[in-house]
């Protein structure tokens, strides 16, 4: 009993712990991100790893993820005799929940283990207290444009996610099964509502976008930095930025869409 | 130099396809490019009932969508639901006679209001009141008041 008590204490402070040292590092990489700006070569080759090596995987799954639900969609909706309404239905779910969480899922399986992975190596083969030796900050150098890039990328690839899906559920519905193309698109141009929808999606993609970000740049370098330190963290990345990505939804969808 | 180059490229590509993706969400998808509430009139409407109609429900004048509700609130001196609504600024020729009913689309359908319009001569302007107006059928009052009069027939 006592050693279960000792036990949970000691867990319970290292997370605490955990989590002060990942906001100290959030506060770091914040104030180096100025520094980002005047290079913003750094940036770049960011965008390139993190947006456009994510773009592709995020297309295809947006599209397929559209034409699943165009598909029941259209077989729950023609129930009723209202397979008009599965443009709102489409999306909606898609700009609201699916877009941005599903979006950041992705993300943080593609983008966000790879960057864990890499600032773990870095940091297990000492390429980071090489750069300290050298009077460079790795903050600024390595961790700042990871970071902005993504809190960059991801609303994009949530929009683009949401967009490619939003037609690939017109494919299904009205190429396929045969739902009027103007009645799809007029019936979600009437229910759709720019600020409460659109706007609501993109806040919750930049959410997502940061706190992704900061979980694999964090868990990257706060790896224990052999081997398996770094698989473990790579994994920590992916199960931590789901638990918070999922959890962070439901708040925000409470926050946002609770009085309608 | 060349390899920079390209990557450049492709953050550009990805960068306008993301603002791409974004402006089709704002003007496809959703009310943005067909409907923007600044650009119109607002005239109010007291009803007895204003039903289940809500703020961004449609105003429409034979069949045409011609504006949205801005405002629903309760007047406590005549207990009468005062409801504003924004009208389209091309729409300006509705008498002044015209009157605003309530109305369900399709059966269990989302309420609008509908307009009528009169015959008078004087145009409704900005901040105008609508005199006539007809409340919102309520489907349980309809349902009972029908199964009473049936029950007193049977009599």
């Amino acid at each position: 009993m006592i050693e279960f008590l000792q036990h949970l204490g000691k867990n319970t402070r290292t997370g605490f712990t955990k989590l002060g040292r990942g906001s100290f590092f959030l506060l770091q990489t914040l104030s180096g991100i100025l520094s980002v700006l005047a290079r913003p070569r750094l940036l770049f080759n960011q965008m390139y790893s993190v947006g456009v090596l994510s773009f592709l995987i995020i297309t295809i799954s947006g599209l397929f993820v559209g034409m699943v639900l165009g598909l029941q969609g259209y077989y729950i909706l023609s129930d009723f005799g209202a397979e008009e309404t599965l443009g709102v239905m489409v999306a909606a779910s898609l700009v609201r929940e699916l877009g941005p969480v599903v979006a950041a899922l992705l993300f943080a399986g593609r983008a966000g283990s790879a960057l864990t992975a890499e600032i773990g190596l870095m940091k297990a083969t000492e390429q980071l207290s090489g750069m300290e030796m050298m009077a460079v900050d790795p903050i600024k150098r390595i961790i700042s444009p990871r970071f902005l890039a993504g809190f960059l990328s991801m609303p994009l690839l949530a929009a683009l996610f949401s967009a490619v899906g939003i037609i690939g559920g017109q494919m299904v519905g009205s190429g396929l099964l045969g739902v009027d193309e103007g009645a799809y698109w007029s019936q979600m141009q009437a229910k759709l509502d720019f600020q409460d929808d659109i706007i609501n999606g993109v806040i919750k993609s930049i959410v997502f976008g940061f706190v992704a970000s900061w979980i694999a740049l964090f868990e990257g370098y706060d790896a224990i930095p052999t081997s398996e330190g770094v698989s473990r963290a790579t994994t920590r990345t992916v199960v931590n930025s789901a638990f918070s990505i999922l959890g962070l939804d439901f708040i925000l969808t409470a926050l946002m869409f609770g009085d309608n | 130099m060349q390899h920079t180059n390209t990557q450049d490229t492709l953050v550009g590509l990805f960068v306008a396809s993301g603002i791409v993706g974004l402006f089709f969400l704002a003007m496809q998808v959703s009310n943005l490019g067909s409907f923007t509430e600044h650009d119109g009139y607002t005239i109010t409407a007291r009803f007895e009932n204003s039903g289940g109609l809500k703020v961004k429900s449609p105003v429409s004048a034979a069949g045409v969508k011609i504006g949205r509700v801005s405002a629903i609130s309760f007047d406590p001196k005549t207990y009468q639901s005062v409801v504003q609504l924004n009208i389209d600024s091309q729409y300006d020729t509705l008498p002044e006679d015209t009157t605003a009913s309530v109305f369900t689309a399709g059966l269990l359908g989302e309420q609008y209001v509908n307009l009528e319009a009169g015959g008078s001569d004087e145009r409704l302007k900005d901040g105008g009141e609508i005199e006539i107006t007809q409340s919102a059928i309520i489907l349980e009052k309809a349902i009972g008041q029908f199964l009473f009069k049936s029950a007193e027939e049977k009599k």
